[in-house]
């Protein structure tokens, strides 16, 4: 598709734009679906099987089963949709800034901490 | 008519959600957050409004991608909140007030504002977590609520100059109402924070400081920013600031600030707290 946005991109920062939301849809409906306890649960007892169940590319499903947060955005995953995934594994948003910046999760306070010197 | 009593403007991160529930309001974290709220208690109290109008972002609980209205309105008698994938739990419903609900509804397609009407609408902690934080220990059910939800999931996001103007046309909606009705803004979200990608846990203490000065007095000045403006100076959910602009657009009077407060972190995020009166002449 061609791309509409011509802005000048920002450094680790995806706009999640149509594009992404098309290549991230079933991605994204299967987290939307994890808003229901029942669907956590089907989730955990096979995840594979679930991953399957909403149709995800081999690529979303790898990044799914190995919680790569970066992965994940990369296969057009939505941050909102992708914390209510994180929150089945009592992850929240600090645990995932962590993961994604390479840090500790004591180091990733400490930056935000930093930010209010 | 209605009167605008004022707006005001606060934070609405998940975790304050929690903090609430296990009251850490005196706890060294969370101390100086909710030290600035006092403050707006008691001119709600003094200023007992009959209505809250909610502009506010869902994060995935009402709307999904399937349908993205980029503005939408609640129309309904009621309306709950709901479990967001991590086990929040049900909290006491929200008074509608759907008569009010119509009538912001037919006054803003009138002015060339298409909203979306929503006669069943669950509302996420983007609206939850404010409303606690005003009316503490579910004292909200004294007023009626209108959410007002602005799409900040899946870009293109409305600009900046457009929420403005969208938060101008509330305000005349208001006006325009045959009912006395005593009507309070609330504008949620921001600071500057960035929840996703290498570049998450930026936060931009100048910028948000210039846009909470700016806002009161200066509106128009943070209208010039494009949204990929906000996204690169506020982080990617900074975006959220364009909520406060459609909150301080509906203010029609003389615009006084009457308190303010400003907090890094929480969580992943700058909070900020703005009260802000809507005066006459």
């Amino acid at each position: 598709m061609q791309g509409i946005n011509h802005e000048q991109p920002i450094p680790g920062t995806t706009i999640f734009d149509g594009e992404m939301a098309m290549k991230g849809y079933a991605l994204n409906k299967m987290c939307y679906s994890f808003n229901r306890a029942e669907a956590r649960e089907e989730f955990l007892a096979d995840q594979g099987a679930y991953c399957d169940k909403f149709g995800l590319s081999a690529a979303q499903k790898q990044a799914i089963l190995e919680k790569q947060v970066l992965d994940l955005i990369a296969e057009g995953g939505n941050i909102y949709y992708l914390a209510k995934f994180a929150g089945i594994f009592g992850l929240n948003v600090q645990d995932v800034g962590a993961q994604q910046t390479g840090l500790s999760v004591e180091e990733f306070k400490a930056k935000l901490l930093r930010a209010g010197e | 008519m209605a009167k605008i009593l004022g707006g005001i403007t606060s934070s609405h991160i998940p975790a304050i959600g929690n903090a609430i529930e296990r009251e850490l309001f005196e706890d060294p974290y969370w101390k100086p957050f909710f030290d600035g709220y006092p403050r707006v208690h008691r001119w709600l109290e003094e200023q007992q409004p009959d209505v809250a109008v909610v502009i506010y972002n869902d994060h995935g609980l009402n709307f999904f991608l399937d349908k993205m209205p980029t503005f939408s309105i609640g129309a309904a008698p009621e309306y709950r909140n709901a479990d967001e994938g991590w086990g929040i739990k049900p909290i006491p419903s929200f008074r509608g007030d759907p008569e009010l609900s119509w009538h912001l509804i037919e006054s803003l397609v009138a002015d060339e504002f298409d909203v979306t009407s929503c006669q069943e609408m669950l509302v996420d902690h983007g609206f939850t977590v404010p409303m606690s934080l005003m009316w503490p220990d579910f004292s909200y059910s004294k007023v009626k609520v209108i959410p007002v939800c602005v799409n900040t999931v899946q870009h293109p996001l409305p600009t900046p100059a457009r929420c403005y103007k969208f938060g101008q046309a509330i305000g005349r909606a208001l006006e325009s109402y045959a009912r006395d009705s005593r009507v309070v803004i609330l504008g949620t979200g921001g600071l500057s924070h960035q929840l996703d990608g290498e570049r998450a846990g930026f936060i931009n203490k100048e910028f948000d400081l210039m846009c909470m000065e700016k806002i009161v007095d200066r509106p128009q000045e943070l209208t010039g920013y494009s949204i990929h403006d906000l996204v690169r100076l506020a982080g990617a959910q900074g975006a959220e600031l364009i909520m406060w602009l459609a909150m301080r657009g509906a203010l029609t009077g003389k615009v006084r600030q009457l308190h303010s407060n400003y907090h890094i972190p929480i969580s992943n995020t700058a909070s900020g707290l703005l009260l802000l009166e809507n005066g006459t002449g």
